[in-house]
């Protein structure tokens, strides 16, 4: 689906990424880990064709992303960025169907398409708010709802790049908008996710890449990436590393 | 999107306000006309009758290039607001952040205190460079901001905005050195086409401002999706498929020749495109697709009543009409800023 080689990025004498491979696929969530500055937005970036990196390349479907006609690329491939800076009145279903421009898929489709977005990111009563006047984090389920009505219903050959969408969430909602991106994968779609929180990353993630300094520490499956002294050496803080009582998925606890 | 917020009752009501406002200004001045009177001269003056009436020559001489002015004025000032507000993904901006309004204030002034320089030119031109002179100061100004904001192959809108401001100012310090070297009466011609007015219409005036204002009014809707997009964000735009270097590009140009065309047809008109795209977003919300007509209609309406009130409030004497759009403008303005940070 979408593969990045060798990736490197430098910012004047500075380094951001430095030969990072990501190979996303279909059925499957990677989560991108690592401290703040790790460079996990700045790969995002390369991922989705807003910054062009200074080596390597990124192919969506072996083509590379800058071949792609604009609104061909957005019907297959969908971002959400950290926080968007929109500070217009819209209505919030105005704001979900924002994500229907690539299509021509007609009033009525994309009026249910809309509604059904909503349902996803559990905003629906928010349908008729002035987005202006939501919280930040109803503000991120409305992004969210937007980029799943760009690609919906989600199917094979899509991708889905989401930078903390969870960041601002309660912690019911956390849960219930990774299982959305977890249901979307099963569909035959593939999604990178950007997480701070470990213990979200072992749950809901088949992939982990750990990053540190725009290098990647470690990269693997939730059980390889996420060990007491990798972490503690990334993220310099003591963990202890248990298994989920029920799930069995690592449980990273801070000592 | 899916949702037009009841738009028919407001553009009715908006193309009733456009077209009272036009009969007014037709209407109205030192010899009232009735409703008669004005229908029968529009008449005549449509089938190409020559005008016999007096009704008939102040109508066809004087008052129809004048409201057709201030249509075309107020429409393309409002559109460049609601483009340069979509720019900027701010409700406050104002189309001469990017430096037009100055660079064309800079060239009229240009001509006006070095007229004598210019002496030799053709006879057919020189009716038309002030204008001229007007539009093309507005142009290269915006030129020079937009190739200021360029680095690495995209447009960055903040450096565009304080390139802007600089320049602004720059320009408004050589104005100033001109005026300190003008005579008095040259000071005075000056001084009043910077605060801008519909008077002196004529139909060579009109038609430049006209084909661009119909420009502006075809290309700008078409763009209305790619600018809802683009207030999300340029990265968020992007993402959803649309070309964004290339539509920053569009906005800037309509606005540099909208703004350009408007200022060499009627001087500095302040507020115009700043308040009037505000205030119909409270009406019809930001959606583009509404806001770009609405706001050329409410644009011309009230450009036409601020120029009635120009003309009648002292009549016979007449104020600047920039004067009278900043006298209202400014207060609303304040108004929705105070009402915006409560």
């Amino acid at each position: 689906m979408l593969h990045a080689s060798g990736i490197s990025m430098h910012r004047g004498a500075r380094t951001v990424l430095a030969e990072v491979d990501v190979r996303l696929e279909p059925g499957q969530v990677l989560g991108v880990l690592g401290p703040n500055g790790a460079g996990k937005s700045t790969l995002l970036g390369a991922l989705s064709g807003d910054l062009s990196p200074s080596e390597g390349q990124v192919l969506l479907h072996g083509k590379p992303l800058g071949d792609w006609s604009g609104p061909e690329r957005a019907r297959a491939l969908a971002v959400m960025l950290q926080s968007s800076k929109l500070s217009f009145g819209f209505r919030v279903d105005e704001v979900v169907s924002l994500g229907r421009l690539p299509h021509a898929s007609g009033l009525e489709a994309d009026r249910d398409i809309v509604a059904a977005a909503l349902d996803v990111a559990d905003a629906s009563h928010l349908a008729q708010r002035n987005y202006m006047t939501l919280s930040g984090g109803e503000q991120q389920r409305v992004h969210l709802a937007r980029v799943m009505a760009q690609l919906w219903p989600g199917g094979s050959g899509q991708t889905l790049l989401l930078d903390e969408p969870t960041a601002m969430l309660d912690p019911l909602h956390q849960h219930s908008i990774l299982l959305a991106v977890r249901r979307f994968v099963e569909q035959g779609g593939a999604a990178l996710v950007i997480l701070h929180d470990l213990n979200l990353a072992a749950r809901y993630c088949d992939q982990l890449l750990l990053l540190a300094d725009g290098h990647v520490r470690m990269s693997g499956t939730p059980d390889q990436v996420l060990r007491a002294e990798l972490l503690q050496s990334v993220f310099g803080l003591e963990v202890l590393v248990q298994q989920h009582p029920e799930r069995g998925h690592p449980l990273v606890i801070p000592r | 999107m899916s949702s037009v917020r009841n738009a028919r009752p407001l553009f009715l009501s908006l193309s009733l306000l456009g077209l009272a406002a036009f009969w007014l200004s037709l209407a109205l001045g030192p010899v009232s006309l009735s409703l008669g009177e004005t229908l029968q001269a529009l008449l005549r003056l449509c089938f190409g009758g020559a005008a016999s009436t007096q009704a008939e020559l102040i109508v066809g001489q004087i008052r129809l290039p004048r409201a057709l002015l201030g249509l075309g004025v107020g429409a393309v000032l409002a559109l460049s607001g609601v483009a340069m507000q979509g720019l900027f993904r701010n409700p406050l901006a104002d189309p001469g952040l990017i430096g037009v309004s100055s660079g064309a204030a800079l060239g009229a002034a240009l001509t006006i205190v070095g007229g004598e320089v210019w002496g030799g030119v053709a006879s057919w031109l020189e009716p038309y460079l002030l204008s001229l002179s007007a539009f093309v100061g507005g142009l290269a100004v915006t030129a020079l901001v937009y190739r200021l904001g360029r680095r690495e192959g995209r447009t960055h809108v903040a450096t565009m905005l304080l390139a802007g401001v600089a320049l602004t100012a720059l320009a408004g310090a050589l104005i100033g050195l001109l005026g300190y070297f003008a005579e008095d009466n040259t000071l005075r011609t000056l001084t009043f086409w910077n605060l801008g007015s519909l008077n002196g219409a004529s139909y060579s005036r009109l038609w430049p401002l006209l084909a661009v204002a119909l420009g502006v009014s075809y290309w700008l809707p078409r763009r209305a999706q790619a600018l809802n997009a683009l207030l999300l964000g340029e990265s968020e735009a992007r993402h959803l498929g649309f070309d964004v270097e290339s539509l920053k590009r569009e906005l800037v140009f309509c606005t540099a020749l909208g703004v350009g065309a408007a200022v060499a047809a009627a001087g500095m008109i302040g507020f115009v495109g700043l308040v009037v795209p505000h205030l119909v977003r409270l009406m019809v919300g930001p959606d583009h697709r509404l806001l770009l007509p609405a706001s050329a209609i409410a644009g011309g309406s009230l450009l036409l009543l601020a120029d009635l009130l120009a003309r009648l409030l002292l009549a016979p004497m007449e104020l600047p009409i920039g004067t009278v759009t900043a006298l209202l403008g400014a207060p609303f303005f304040l108004y929705l800023l105070v009402r915006r940070y409560q």
